[in-house]
């Protein structure tokens, strides 16, 4: 049992309000627990990027009306996957109505909707403290080990039964505590983004949609340069979010600059022609967790859990990109751990651990045992390279009619793999691989 | 539609400058030994760094947009790291 009995500044200390520290700051003060959440920011929201699209399913179970309440940008009801060359692109076009009846994913905009969000935490009794950042947590040396008992901001020292860290992809937190060790170039890509303003009834015209639908681009390939990651491209209401991201081991390997591949995929024609007139409005840049299962590793010790991008909880399948789910996947089983521990008394290591067991019962944790084998398949050189290429070929054989007589599918494959770069074994691998991580 | 350059980008954005404070520091001797400087360059999507002609590495941390892309390719002796004191550096409006 560990348990001080002198009264705590807070029962729990929340740091950072992105999306998995206020959500679970709010189900905790729904609980009835004392909660503070902190946050460097100016303002919440206003450190955070979305990197992507919020699959809607882990927050409406925390706020049932998330859809009519919170500022969502667009629902999602068209998902674009396409191998980019430099001539060419070969893409899977799925659009389906059924994805906005009932709502599947939305668009955000981070600094809107982290305000949101810490607005309904004020609301449910949390105190939210902005502008203040956590130097480091607070520690005891206990008869079970390291203890964590608080916080340390500049002069400030605030103390709690429970320390939730939610402090992002860097998490200095955990790691300065010896928790979590700095992660490896090849787990870490950099998103690098654009926010560029358009007309409303311009962004439907091209993306093809219809009211507050919205579309969700993912690109491999020439997108890129080359270097493992991708480009992504997402409609706000009356913007568009676009730009890349880039693994930072290959990045540093290929000697490319980051600015350089931003570029060069927003000038890309396939792009431009959706972003001509626009006017950006916001640039920025945040790191992203790519390494699947293997970087959650610890997540919680004595007094502390980890929780959201802090804890490595992204998830890239090679179609989709998840990351804003599971940071709530993640607080929703750290609240419900972190308050049975305090109610029993004890937050102890031991008492702790239950979060990783609730994590790992749920979708979240599942989602993230299922694709542990996508980050080493996504580090296959070729997917970025050679099979745009080669899609292309077999693609221009079939449509491109020169006059000559038309061959055999089985023939015009086989011609397009001998002119491409791909070897039919590493097709065979990669396809394996891509399966077995599927 | 044309590009600003990276410059005219970061003034887009809003900012609120620590002017007491750089939260960013190199150990030149190190990062001359090291090699790092340009990949530092190369890597950083706000350009913060560049090298001078003595090749010592130039730091315009002001522009930082704080992702940690440089302290996650350098070791920790070479660059020390940290977020901007609270209320400090990039506000993104947008996000």
């Amino acid at each position: 049992m560990t348990w001080k009995t002198e009264e705590p500044d807070f029962e729990v200390i929340v740091i950072g309000a992105g999306v998995a520290g206020s959500v679970a700051a709010y189900q905790l003060a729904k609980q009835g627990r004392s909660v503070l959440l902190i946050e460097r920011g100016e303002a919440p929201g206003s450190k955070n990027l979305s990197g992507g699209i919020l699959y809607c399913n882990e927050m409406e179970k925390v706020f049932p009306d998330f859809l009519n309440q919170a500022p969502i940008e667009r629902r999602i009801t068209r998902n674009y996957v396409s191998f980019l060359n430099q001539d060419s692109s070969f893409a899977i076009d799925y659009q389906d109505t059924r994805l906005a009846h009932p709502v599947n994913a939305v668009t955000v905009l981070r600094a809107k909707l982290d305000a949101w969000l810490a607005d309904q935490c004020t609301d449910t009794g949390v105190m939210v403290m902005p502008g203040v950042r956590v130097d480091a947590v607070l520690t005891e040396t206990t008869d079970d080990g390291t203890q964590v008992v608080g916080v340390q901001a500049g002069e400030d020292k605030l103390t709690a039964h429970v320390v939730i860290a939610a402090d992002g992809a860097n998490s200095f937190i955990s790691r300065a505590v010896g928790l979590r060790p700095k992660p490896k170039q090849n787990q870490m890509a950099v998103g690098v983004k654009g926010v560029i303003s358009l007309p409303r009834r311009t962004i439907e015209d091209r993306f093809s949609l219809s009211g507050d639908q919205g579309a969700a681009f993912a690109v491999v390939g020439d997108c890129t340069q080359g270097v493992g990651g991708g480009g992504f491209c997402y409609t706000n209401l009356d913007s568009v979010s676009i730009g890349v991201v880039l693994r930072l081991d290959d990045l540093v390997a290929k000697k490319k600059a980051a600015t350089r591949v931003f570029d060069h995929f927003l000038s890309h024609p396939l792009m431009a022609a959706y972003l001509e007139g626009g006017e950006l409005r916001e640039y920025g840049c945040h790191l992203v967790a790519e390494g699947g299962l293997d970087m959650v590793g610890d997540i919680h010790m004595g007094g502390l859990v980890v929780v959201g991008d802090a804890a490595g909880l992204t998830l890239n399948t090679g179609l989709t990109v998840r990351g804003m789910d599971l940071a709530v996947g993640s607080a929703i089983a750290a609240a419900k751990a972190v308050g049975t521990a305090i109610e029993r008394q004890d937050v102890g290591a031991q008492a702790l651990s239950v979060y990783r067991d609730l994590l790992f019962a749920s979708t979240t944790g599942k989602d993230m045992e299922r694709f542990a084998r996508m980050p080493e398949f996504l580090e296959r050189e070729r997917l970025y390279s050679k099979y745009g290429d080669l899609l292309a070929r077999i693609m221009h054989h079939i449509f491109n009619h020169d006059g000559t007589p038309r061959e055999p599918a089985v023939k015009v494959a086989a011609n397009a793999f001998s002119r491409s770069k791909v070897k039919i074994g590493q097709l065979l691998s990669d396809g394996l691989a891509g399966v077995r991580a599927l | 539609m044309k590009l600003p350059s990276v410059t005219d980008r970061l003034a887009r954005n809003r900012f609120v400058l620590d002017e007491a404070e750089s939260h960013i520091h190199i150990n030149q001797e190190l990062a001359a030994l090291t090699n790092i400087a340009d990949a530092l360059i190369a890597c950083c999507p706000a350009q913060v760094y560049s090298k001078a002609e003595d090749g010592t590495i130039l730091v315009e941390y002001a522009a930082c947009l704080e992702c940690g892309t440089c302290t996650t390719i350098a070791d920790d002796a070479v660059l020390s790291w940290h977020y901007p004191r609270g209320g400090f550096g990039i506000q993104f409006r947008e996000g």
